[in-house]
């Protein structure tokens, strides 16, 4: 018998508006030793089903209609509370998404870590101070978090991401559960910190046998870690298998299609740069902020002294981690954010130099789409005042014929005409993602800088996004510059690509000779921690690191 | 021109014209809104309908209870109950509107334009707002009555311009945050100049929290009035409010408590209506809540 069992789990929320059936008859197993993946869009239900195995969701709305959950012959949907406090301080452990808010920023993170071990529900298990203390050393040095002594005392906010995730992770394992679930630990987190987490996450679990149930939204991700994949849809297994079964062999059509939406290969559509005819010259561009987390006055050197030439019709990529300063680069372009030094001509024009009234007329032409689709969008105006606004702002329409300009741009971002009238929250991500592409190409821009414009989205509708933008571009004549931290995607649509850390342009090359040959060591290590989709190169890979 | 057509579009389908039909099918709100617009036009007629006039005495009569001549009983000094509380309602309303309108102004603009500029603007901005704050608001509206005299209208400026410093607070911190918001940063890429996104953007999201603090207002500013009459600086016996029938009426309450509970129910009356018609203007006035 498996450690966990599930058996037709179903759940549904009641709600005013009706009934969601946010899981429905699942049903799946995991042994100690063993990975699950489970994988699916957002609203899948995979989240759903693995907080209702720890009791962690709000009861109503959510209500457990059929099913059993037996872990270790004990079922966990029926079981009382105190007995459930008991699997969550002993046996299963839970790692989330977001490492920046899963830790209370009052609470050094020794004091979270040794809170299971002196609270612990079962009284005989509880450990004196000083034992926990050493206990949690002892485990952070074993996440790779150096001197664990020293920042034992520490506190979330003195940890970058991938140090908090470790933390987590760390927190997770210190009762020594046999189950771990890990809901999308690594979404928030750069590419190579992701690959770390990722290897200390497989290390651990074969050192300490336990289960492991890894939620994700990405097939790439989960290829090097599963032994078995279970794919959801709209709160339905649409298939379960081992994964190289899900990957190579897959029956089901949902699954193919998640598997072809992963951004692979290069552009397809050719190179439509005109040589020799810059759109765009930055020269030496630095951006620093006020630091104001010390007392002396310091700078954060946001940009450090980038130049660079973008030509009439290219897609320029901008790939970087966090904080690399990709996204205030694009900022500082179309002067959004004040700039400290250095020039930008636009069509030959200095943008830096000129007033904010004479740069209205400029920002017509340089537009942006932004990463959020949902904060990108005023949530009190009809998608027919957004794309509106711009037009008549910049007498671009006139009210007679708003009404056609506006149907015209709906079509053009591929949505129907008649949800006009809408407001925002009544559309999925990638419906805004579209609003959001309509308002910026609505003032006949050249110059569009797409910032993570796909990174709030799941993989299907990215595939839809990228290639909406891919047909624009071409259709408008655009020149683009496209900001990701997603080296797939940024293959997928660039021409040239630029990558960026800390502050400074690191390596310029055509796509395809930079995935070919990188010449910089970063970019080789960017490179090298993109997840395959592809669990036997994952393999192959693993075995020569 | 832009400012023009602007306006001409938002007539199609606008965030106002949504609002008030989701409002006219909350039936909890439109009571609301019934009871307020009959307290208002009660109040406007009220020289032409009162039972009595509202300084007639009827010494010999003193306080007596309700009775079919009297419906609301009257005071000490015989004065129909029913005639003073209408004649009241004028004074409250009034001052409730005005000095809240007066409020809402001056705090939304304060606080939008502080927040959204932000650095040494809002510095300065808020410093005057936390001395006005630390200025004891009665020596300022002493001030006022002293340099201007005493004048009903200026009496409700005066409310207004001390209740405005929480409003402005409040939409302040809301701006600080939406500014961030990268609609916001949008509309600075489509090259809209900022009073427009101020009006256009910024202040349409700050509208839940205004409209519940307007609706909590408007009743503290109907006491402060009770509260400088009794002090003899607002308007003075004969005239009188619901703010000063209640006070007189506390001082009374043991023998002749109906000089307290009419008064108290009418004022009760209109915080709920206010109340109910708020909640519905905030939900209807966000269009995430659901249109039916």
């Amino acid at each position: 018998m498996a450690l966990l069992e599930v058996n037709g789990l179903t759940l549904y929320f009641h709600s005013r508006n009706g009934v969601v059936k946010a899981v429905d008859d699942v049903s799946f197993s995991v042994d100690a030793g063993e990975t699950l993946a489970i994988v699916g869009e957002s609203g899948s239900g995979k989240s759903v089903t693995c907080y209702s195995l720890l009791d962690l969701l709000p009861k109503p709305p959510a209500k457990i209609e059929a099913g059993t959950a037996l872990f270790d012959g004990i079922d966990l949907l029926s079981c009382d509370a105190a007995q459930m406090r008991r699997f969550r301080s002993n046996d299963i452990a839970m790692i989330f998404q977001d490492p920046m808010t899963s830790l209370n920023p009052f609470i050094s993170i020794g004091e979270q870590l040794i809170e299971p071990l002196i609270y612990n529900e079962d009284k005989s298990r509880r450990q004196s101070r000083s034992d926990a203390r050493l206990r949690a050393i002892e485990l952070l040095d074993e996440v790779g978090i150096a001197d664990a002594e020293q920042r034992f005392n520490c506190f979330p906010h003195e940890f970058s991401g991938g140090m908090r995730q470790r933390v987590m992770i760390a927190m997770a394992l210190i009762n020594e559960p046999r189950l771990l679930i890990c809901d999308e630990p690594t979404t928030a987190l750069d590419v190579t910190i992701q690959a770390q987490i990722l290897a200390l996450i497989k290390t651990l679990q074969q050192k300490r046998d336990v289960a492991v149930i890894f939620i994700s939204h990405d097939l790439g991700v989960v290829a090097g870690i599963a032994d078995k994949v279970m794919v959801m849809c709209e709160g339905t297994v649409r298939e379960a298998n081992d994964t190289e079964s899900i990957f190579y062999r897959s029956e089901d059509d949902y699954t193919k299609k998640l598997l072809a939406a992963i951004p692979e290969g290069a552009k397809s559509m050719p190179n439509r740069a005109q040589a020799d005819s810059p759109l765009i010259t930055v020269r030496d561009l630095k951006t620093y902020f006020h630091d104001y987390s010390t007392t002396i006055a310091g700078h954060i050197k946001a940009v450090d002294g980038v130049s660079l030439e973008i030509q009439r019709g290219e897609i320029l990529g901008l790939v970087g981690e966090s904080g690399s300063g990709k996204s205030t680069l694009g900022r500082s372009i179309l002067q959004l954010a004040p700039i400290t030094a250095g020039s930008i001509h636009f069509k030959g024009v200095e943008l830096n130099k000129l007033s904010p009234a004479k740069l209205v007329p400029w920002r017509r032409k340089m537009q942006m789409i932004f990463q959020d689709p949902y904060a990108s969008l005023n949530p009190r105006m009809t998608v027919h005042q957004t794309l509106a606004e711009p037009l008549l702002y910049h007498g671009l329409a006139n009210p007679k014929n708003i009404d056609q300009q506006v149907q015209q741009l709906m079509d053009d971002v591929g949505l129907a005409r008649n949800s006009l009238r809408k407001y925002p929250h009544e559309f999925s991500g990638g419906q805004r993602q579209r609003i959001a592409i309509g308002r910026a190409i609505a003032t006949k821009p050249e110059l569009i800088i797409a910032d993570e414009p796909v990174s709030a989205l799941d993989v299907t509708i990215q595939a839809q996004i990228l290639d909406l933008i891919l047909n624009l571009v071409e259709k408008h004549n655009l020149t683009m510059m496209f900001i990701s931290h997603d080296l797939s995607v940024v293959r997928y649509i660039s021409d040239r690509v630029m990558v960026m850390n800390k502050g400074v342009i690191i390596e310029t090359a055509d796509t395809e000779v930079l995935w070919a040959d990188p010449k910089q060591q970063y970019s080789k290590d960017l490179l090298a921690a993109i997840p395959l989709a592809d669990p036997r190169s994952e393999r192959l890979r693993a075995s020569t690191a | 021109m832009d400012q023009i057509s602007l306006q001409q579009q938002e007539q199609g389908t606008s965030l106002w014209k949504d609002a008030w039909i989701k409002l006219s099918k909350n039936y909890l709100a439109l009571f609301g809104l019934g009871i307020l617009a009959l307290l208002c036009v009660i109040s406007i007629l009220t020289p032409w309908i009162a039972p009595y006039g509202y300084e007639e005495q009827n010494l010999m009569l003193g306080a007596t209870a309700p009775s079919l001549e009297h419906w609301l009983g009257t005071d000490i000094f015989g004065r129909d109950m029913l005639t003073r509380i209408m004649y009241g309602g004028r004074v409250s309303l009034t001052v409730g509107f005005i000095a809240t309108a007066v409020a809402l102004i001056i705090g939304v603009l304060w606080g939008a334009i502080a927040g959204f500029v932000g650095g040494r603007v809002d510095a300065v901005m808020m410093r005057i707002v936390d001395i006005m704050y630390a200025l004891p608001f009665m020596i300022f509206i002493v001030l006022l009555m002293v340099v201007f005299g005493r004048n009903i209208l200026l009496l409700f400026l005066a409310i207004g311009a001390v209740e405005w410093l929480t409003m402005a607070r409040i939409v302040r911190s809301q701006v600080m945050s939406l500014r961030k918001q990268e609609f916001v940063e949008a509309a600075h890429s489509l090259g809209l100049s900022q009073w427009t996104i101020i009006r256009r953007h910024i202040i349409p999201n700050t509208l839940g929290p205004v409209i519940v603090y307007t609706t909590l207002t408007i009743p503290s500013v109907m006491l402060l009035e009770a509260f400088l009459s009794f002090l003899g600086l607002g308007i003075q016996p004969p005239q009188s409010s619901w703010g000063l029938l209640i006070n007189y009426g506390v001082e009374t309450m043991e023998e002749y408590p109906w000089l307290l509970i009419f008064p108290g129910i009418t004022l009760s009356l209109t915080l709920f209506a206010l109340n109910f018609l708020g909640d519905g203007l905030r939900d209807a006035l966000d269009p995430r809540t659901s249109k039916d």
